[in-house]
């Protein structure tokens, strides 16, 4: 396991989308067992420095396998897609649909009951990312590279929706 | 024989021999000491069968810092010179200090504002760092006391929302002392680990620390013995002293007295708050007997009802970092199998009950709410001194606050999110802003705020040597570390000339290593140790961590990762280490040890290689015979 390592090797898992999470937190667990820098605290000093950057890696692998968003990010870089072009049109109606979700979500300050129009906005939010995932899932799998990074996108458009909702929970709380 | 069953890369110590290890809880009221003796992890009583040592010092003008109980009754009499209290001071800077009144505690040096404050004592200007250094080494004695002989280590506790330089400050005490740090454990993830192993427990727990001083709230999953923190939130300047602080102003206030009462007015005030607090805890009145002079005598009650009044406001403030904490892990209330109280001011009723109605169940509170976190620092002091070689618990804990850096226009760019599972490395790439520009500064920043006057500012540094180029061509590749200690090393390159300028730095808010080096030399002239001796011993031992590791490997699995010629050359330089380390050439020492880890590097990658790949293949098989 050198540096340049891809994530999906660190856990001798095959390179796709789909991936059961139960087995990759199960190897991740395993991994970690075995090189954690708590192993190796009356080691030597190199093996010392070792152990923490084997470490760092597993959980940085760890971490963007897990969700679904990184996981597909890492895809596509693996496919060398430049995913940090953010000169990329997005289609329209997406963006349409997102600001009234924006102008949905500043509203909910205002009413009656907000943190309970908060949270039927949250589920909402968490459908639309449900139904990207599947999507992503199939898109993965036929190879079509290029709608999974406009779905990727999308996504990202609505983690960041999603924090500011949760935002929005932490000040009404 | 038993040198064979050592298989583990890393594990070098000899199993029959028991090392000592300690797990110490540096609390802002109460410090206490732990050790696993005969398999049980206990906390150490002193001489009189003192368990918790009053985390108080009192500094007279010639004799040695008195400790503890002892230091208690010169709080009142002395209180310029009787610090108590400290942990609250780490890391921090002046504006952080809360004061009971309209004077500050103490008599603090004038700093301009930078770096934590030292406080004047009859014995000299004192910083946080060297007041609990002091807190430390009495602990230290009394472990080794005990124990029977020299630490090899020590597991050292802190709030687990403790932020860099807070934690480094604790990390650098413990240095002064001469203690080595195996550790520096999360407060509630100690206690979970002493809770966890004694029920067995599974699931996802929650663990409400509120002590003296700092307020944690950790959500944890355990599984076969990993500990895993989900998240983590709470407020380090929140606790039992604040509590205190509402009492005794609710007291000056109804007795009227001056805002700015004499230091031992308002010490003796505190206690008297203290105490009511703790009678309250099992009666519904306390009674106050005020007498601070002459002039100032007052006489009433406080009930339980008035006290909950008071602390009310407080306690709210412990359950909003509860709300942020399930959020950041994803789970609600209903998720949690269980709330675990840590912490003295857990024993307030009204605490309990309030965290009931929050967590909508009664929390656990069958572990002695101050001993356990020393005791989870015993366990996991004795796994990391090498004493279980086989023990297989695992500590995943995260970091507490979102590292960032300064970017421009004051705003905070983040670098690594809060609630990331350590170790961790985050790099991001940044660029020049003017044409010719040679030089960058970078000022590393903690917090969750956007902008850098809301964050704590840890560290500046200045990348220089940056060839000059149009602005914008640079590439400057900041990397932020963040090791199992939750301690921060951050690293920037240039790259694209080739050029590298490099600079590593590890943010000590306000101390300098040169500070370190100097203060730990005064602690050992104080102690009649020679530095050279030292830094020799220490070095012998490291040579003995080399050889002894590398025999075990080599006898482990040398056969099979080690070509012939890679054999003998490694064989050549442990003797030649071995030759060299009897001597008392420090230098010599460190070459030494140099060129073996250098020609030992790739065998050292392949065991760790060979070892994951094993424990994966291991589960391989679990997996299968789970399924089947």
């Amino acid at each position: 396991m050198s540096l340049s390592t891809n994530h999906f090797e660190v856990f001798d898992l095959p390179i796709s989308f789909d991936i059961d999470t139960e087995i990759l937190a199960q190897r991740y667990r395993d991994s970690q067992r075995t090189v954690h820098p708590d192993k190796y605290a009356n080691a030597p000093e190199r093996d010392r420095r070792l152990a923490m950057q084997k470490a760092t890696q597993i959980n940085e692998a760890f971490q963007t396998l897990k969700k679904p968003l990184t996981r597909g990010l890492y895809l596509l870089q693996l496919q060398g897609i430049d995913t940090n072009d953010s000169n990329v049109a997005m289609d329209g109606e997406f963006l349409m649909e997102q600001m009234e979700l924006r102008e949905e979500l500043a509203s909910i300050k205002q009413q009656a009951n907000p943190l309970d129009a908060l949270s039927v906005f949250l589920n909402r939010i968490e459908q639309h990312q449900q139904h990207l995932t599947n999507t992503l899932s199939q898109q993965f799998a036929q190879k079509a590279y290029q709608s999974a990074h406009d779905n990727v996108r999308k996504f990202q458009f609505f983690i960041r929706l999603h924090e500011e909702a949760l935002r929005l929970e932490e000040e009404l709380i | 024989m038993a040198l064979l069953q050592i298989s583990e890369p890393g594990q070098s110590a000899a199993p029959h021999q028991h090392n000592l290890a300690a797990g110490i809880d540096l609390g802002t009221t109460n410090s206490l000491v732990a050790s696993v003796r005969s398999g049980i992890a206990e906390t150490l009583p002193d001489i009189e069968g003192h368990h918790l040592l009053p985390s108080i010092v009192y500094y007279s003008k010639n004799d040695i810092p008195v400790i503890g109980h002892a230091a208690k009754p010169f709080a009142n009499i002395n209180p310029l010179n009787t610090i108590a209290s400290v942990k609250r001071f780490m890391g921090r800077g002046l504006k952080d200090v809360k004061t009971t009144g309209t004077r500050l505690p103490y008599d603090f040096v004038e700093n301009e504002g930078q770096g934590m404050p030292m406080i004047r004592t009859v014995a000299g200007n004192k910083s946080p760092v060297q007041i609990s250094a002091d807190i430390l080494t009495a602990l230290k004695k009394r472990a080794e006391d005990t124990l029977g002989g020299e630490l090899t280590g020590a597991v050292i506790t802190v709030p687990a929302y403790f932020d860099d330089a807070q934690r480094q400050a604790t990390k650098d005490a413990a240095t002064l002392t001469g203690l080595k740090v195996l550790r520096l454990l999360n407060e509630p993830t100690a206690a979970a680990v002493a809770y966890g192993l004694d029920k067995g427990a599974e699931g996802i727990h929650a663990i409400y620390d509120l002590g003296g001083g700092t307020f944690d709230i950790s959500i944890l999953r355990l599984h076969h013995g990993v500990f895993e923190v989900m998240a983590t939130a709470g407020d380090s300047a929140l606790g039992g002293d604040d509590i205190d602080r509402v009492i005794a102003q609710w007291i000056m206030q109804q007795a009227n007295i001056a805002d700015d009462a004499e230091h031992h007015h308002i010490r003796e005030l505190l206690d008297i708050a203290r105490t009511a607090k703790e009678t309250l805890t099992l009666q519904n009145i306390a009674p106050l007997d005020i007498q601070l002079d002459d002039a100032i005598k007052w006489q009433s009650e406080l009930t339980r009802e008035q006290l909950n009044e008071l602390v009310d406001p407080l306690i709210q403030k412990t359950i909003t970092p509860c709300r942020r904490a399930f959020r950041d892990a994803g789970l609600t209330v209903n998720d949690i199998s269980e709330v675990v109280m840590v912490g003295g001011t857990t024993r307030m009723p009204r605490v309990r009950e309030k965290v009931g109605e929050f967590f909508k169940r009664s929390p656990h509170v069958d572990i002695d709410p101050d001993k356990v976190v020393a005791i989870g620092a015993a366990i996991q002091a004795d796994i990391l001194a090498g004493n279980k070689p086989d023990d297989d618990m695992l500590l995943l804990d995260v970091i507490p606050l979102s590292l960032g850096i300064e970017t421009m226009g004051g705003l905070v760019e983040k670098i690594v999110p809060r609630n990331t599972t350590i170790p961790v490395a985050r790099a991001q790439e940044f660029t020049t802003f003017k044409d010719g520009q040679t030089a960058m500064s970078i000022h590393i920043v903690q917090g969750e705020r956007e902008l850098v006057l809301d964050c704590r500012s840890l560290a500046r540094f200045e990348l220089q040597g940056i060839p000059p180029m149009v602005a914008g061509a640079a590439r400057i590749h900041v990397t932020y570390q963040v090791d199992a200690d939750g301690l921060l090393s951050v690293v920037a390159k240039e790259e694209t000339t080739g050029v590298h300028s490099e600079i590593i730095v590890k943010p000590s808010y306000g101390l300098q290593d040169n500070d370190i080096e100097r203060m730990l030399k005064d602690s050992l002239e104080h102690a009649q140790e020679d530095v050279v001796a030292r830094t020799l011993r220490e070095q012998q031992v490291e040579a003995d961590r080399v050889i002894n590791a590398l025999r075990a490997a080599v006898k482990a699995d040398g056969h099979a990762l080690l070509k012939h010629h890679e054999f003998l050359e490694i064989n050549n330089a442990l003797n030649e280490l071995l030759r060299i380390k009897q001597d008392t050439d420090i230098k010599a020492i460190k070459k030494s040890i140099e060129h073996l880890d250098e020609i030992t590097q790739s065998y050292a990658q392949r065991r760790m290689d060979s070892a994951i790949h094993h424990a994966m293949k291991g589960h391989r098989v679990d997996d299968f015979t789970e399924n089947t």
